[in-house]
């Protein structure tokens, strides 16, 4: 009988199996960062100063509570300072490799895996992070852990887990223009639901999501927690290999190639069966954004805000009223008549380049609106660099808006870069939960394309909307 | 960890779904180092309100906490667990529990119990109409009970066991270091490595 792609990953990484115990899992790759470990290595120190069992298989960044100006500066935030310490002094005492503020290659830990070529496909990858589920676009079982799972980890190299349901969502056909992997990613959440994909691991399948590239993949697996999975994943191709090959930790010569004979065989098998399916048509998608508190309060753009009577039951209504409140917004109301103060582009969902081309598409002969503060933040230095080798850059700060160093910067307040109480942002983050980007603030998730148009009118807006730009 | 038999406290009726770790504990809190002391940093939006359920007096000292569907989505920081411990609960009942909470509940030995939302209804009538009503969360025989209501919760068999017998994960897994020492030495040489820093 065929097994998926989720199972034959699972299957190749178990070091002991008993009945009624969980698998204990063998992890390829331990990615670390500043807010989810300082608790996980003094349980080591504790433990009469157990060792991290594979420094070779561990790496740390940091991300979350960087600041992103001033970076060669000391950090200003004694707290936030004491805590990216804290992992650099870890990391010298227990070995474990760390790219620090000033490296060429820090930034956010999603981005920096996948672009150094760390993450390959059949691999587990896991990170005291729930959008470690990026990865997932290579075809690694890729998922989130809490900081005591952070410990057995370093102390053992290993999980105890409990296998996963496994969930297809096919998305099939060619995605209409303007729609972009973030809406694809929306649109599911919206269907499945915050907590639809609870237990699951998601597979992606079909020929919208073959069509897309691997920055595109990876914003669509960044956000398969939001719909309550566990992790995302798509099967390695052609396109994965060529992203892939040439990269710094990728495999070479006679290692290539039998890298890509293995990888060969993980796709999903004809005859496998899923716990779980949902399809979508892509013809039927647009340009997807959030209006409330959670990932799965989303819409089309072109739709409007919910009435309470639009709820499916009396808990939804509750959750509906709270929101809109929470919002600030008015039921009924058109979604483009929602006006931003702040827009943020940026996050481990899209901060890669070619969300970042995308911004500068739009932003090209036009400017940031009076009213708006716009933030671009690439997700990596060497993002950065590229960024500016292609002239991104100037076409960013010649329209209004800041350009600043790689981290997590806007999208959870954890660093200077947040909103204050009653801003409201458009945001190419991940989250709109209350207070997420800062106490009192109000978030809307969107494309970086959507972004960009709304930086420019003022509302939300999709590019389709904005006037030509002159030609001289 | 102590051992998890049977707990006996009062109540908290928390009336809300979708309960996210960003408000069971902002980011803001997640910069400490340290792995205690976040009782400050529960719920502590929400608790700016005083009409918030946990500023109401009667409902000091509560143990359990009773939460609508949907609770921990959400951000993996294994700092909602703490904050929920170092205030005071031992047990969060809900209908259903985000995947990656549920988890870190089960190292530290916070216990996620999940019933039906019927039980939840009742239970927070229950609650509101007597908030001295003792509430039992029996792990031993998966259920709770309160004045008339008994019902039972799923909680999974590994994590009962473990709880019941006051394990810790890691020890329990380093039983099995040479199991592990067989598998690396099967893994392919082609895969890679994090080090020689490039």
């Amino acid at each position: 009988m065929g097994r998926t792609l989720a199972e034959k990953v699972w299957d190749d990484h178990v070091v002991r199996r008993a009945t009624g115990e969980p698998d204990l899992l063998y992890i390829d790759l331990h990615l670390v960062h500043e807010v989810t470990s300082p608790q996980a290595f003094d349980g080591l120190r504790h433990a009469h100063h157990r060792p991290v069992r594979r420094t070779d298989l561990t790496l740390a960044t940091e991300d979350h509570n960087v600041p992103t100006i001033d970076i060669l500066q000391p950090i200003a935030d004694p707290v936030s300072k004491a805590q990216v310490d804290a992992l650099r002094h870890n990391c010298e005492e227990f070995g474990v490799p760390v790219y620090s503020l000033g490296s060429v290659d820090q930034g956010i830990v999603h981005v920096v895996g996948p672009q150094l070529g760390l993450t390959q496909p059949g691999m587990t990858v896991v990170c005291g992070d729930s959008h470690t589920s990026t990865h997932g676009a290579f075809g690694a079982l890729a998922f989130g852990i809490g900081t005591s799972e952070v410990e057995h980890v370093l102390a053992t190299q290993t999980l105890p887990l409990k296998p996963f349901k496994t969930m297809a969502v096919t998305v099939d056909g060619a995605l209409p223009e303007g729609v972009t992997a973030k809406d694809v990613i929306l649109a599911v959440i919206a269907k499945i639901g915050t907590g639809g994909g609870q237990g699951y691991v998601l597979e992606y399948r079909g020929s919208a999501i073959e069509g897309l590239s691997m920055e595109g993949r990876m914003t669509l697996c960044n956000m398969s927690i939001e719909a309550g999975a566990r992790a995302g994943m798509i099967a390695p191709d052609d396109t994965t290999f060529a992203y892939l090959k040439g990269r710094t930790h990728a495999p070479t010569g006679a290692d290539w190639d039998a890298a890509v004979e293995y990888w060969h065989t993980l796709p999903t098998d004809p005859d496998a069966t899923f716990d779980a399916e949902v399809v979508i048509d892509a013809s039927t998608l647009t340009p997807f954004v959030t209006w409330g508190t959670n990932p799965g309060q989303g819409l089309p753009l072109s739709a409007s805000v919910p009435t309470p009577d639009d709820a499916r039951d009396e808990v939804d209504r509750v959750a509906i009223e709270r929101a809109i409140e929470y919002m600030g917004l008015t039921p009924g109301m058109p979604l483009r008549d929602i006006t931003v103060d702040t827009v943020f582009v940026g996050s481990c969902t899209n901060g890669r380049i070619e969300d970042l081309r995308a911004v500068a598409e739009i932003l090209e002969g036009r400017t940031v609106a009076d009213s708006v503060r716009m933030l671009v933040v690439p997700g990596s230095v060497r993002v950065k660099q590229q960024a500016e080798e292609e002239g991104l850059d100037k076409v960013f700060l010649n329209a209004g808006a800041e350009w600043r160093e790689a981290g997590c910067s806007m999208c959870l307040a954890m660093n200077p870069d947040k909103l204050a109480p009653g801003e409201r942002s458009a945001s190419t983050s991940n989250r709109n939960f209350e207070g997420r980007q800062g106490p009192g603030g109000r978030t809307h998730l969107v494309s970086p394309a959507v972004a960009a148009a709304t930086a420019v009118t003022g509302h939300l807006s999709a590019p389709a909307d904005l006037s030509p730009v002159a030609t001289a | 960890m102590e051992k998890f038999i049977v707990h006996t406290g009062t109540a908290v009726p928390l009336r809300r779904s979708n309960v996210d770790t960003d408000q069971i504990i902002p980011a803001e809190y997640l910069k400490r180092i340290t792995r205690h002391g976040f009782e400050d940093g529960l719920f502590s939006a929400w608790r700016k309100d005083p009409a918030f359920v946990l500023n109401q007096p009667h409902y000091e000292g509560a143990t359990v906490l009773v939460a609508g569907p949907d609770f921990g989505t959400g951000s993996s920081r294994e700092h909602a667990v703490w904050a929920l411990q170092d205030y005071g609960f031992a047990v969060v009942l809900s209908s259903r529990f985000a995947d990656i909470f549920r988890g870190n509940s089960g190292k530290g030995g916070l216990l996620t119990a999940q019933v039906d939302q019927e039980v939840i209804e009742a239970l927070w009538a229950a609650i509101e109409a007597d908030p001295s009503l003792d509430v039992t969360v029996d792990l031993e025989r998966r259920e709770v009970r309160a004045g008339d209501l008994v019902a039972e919760f799923d909680v999974d068999d590994y994590v009962r066991w473990r709880l019941m017998e006051g394990l810790d994960d890691i020890g329990i897994t380093l039983q099995h270091a040479d199991d592990i020492a067989v598998f690396e030495a099967s893994r392919p040489s082609w895969k890679p490595t994090t080090t020689p820093v490039i």
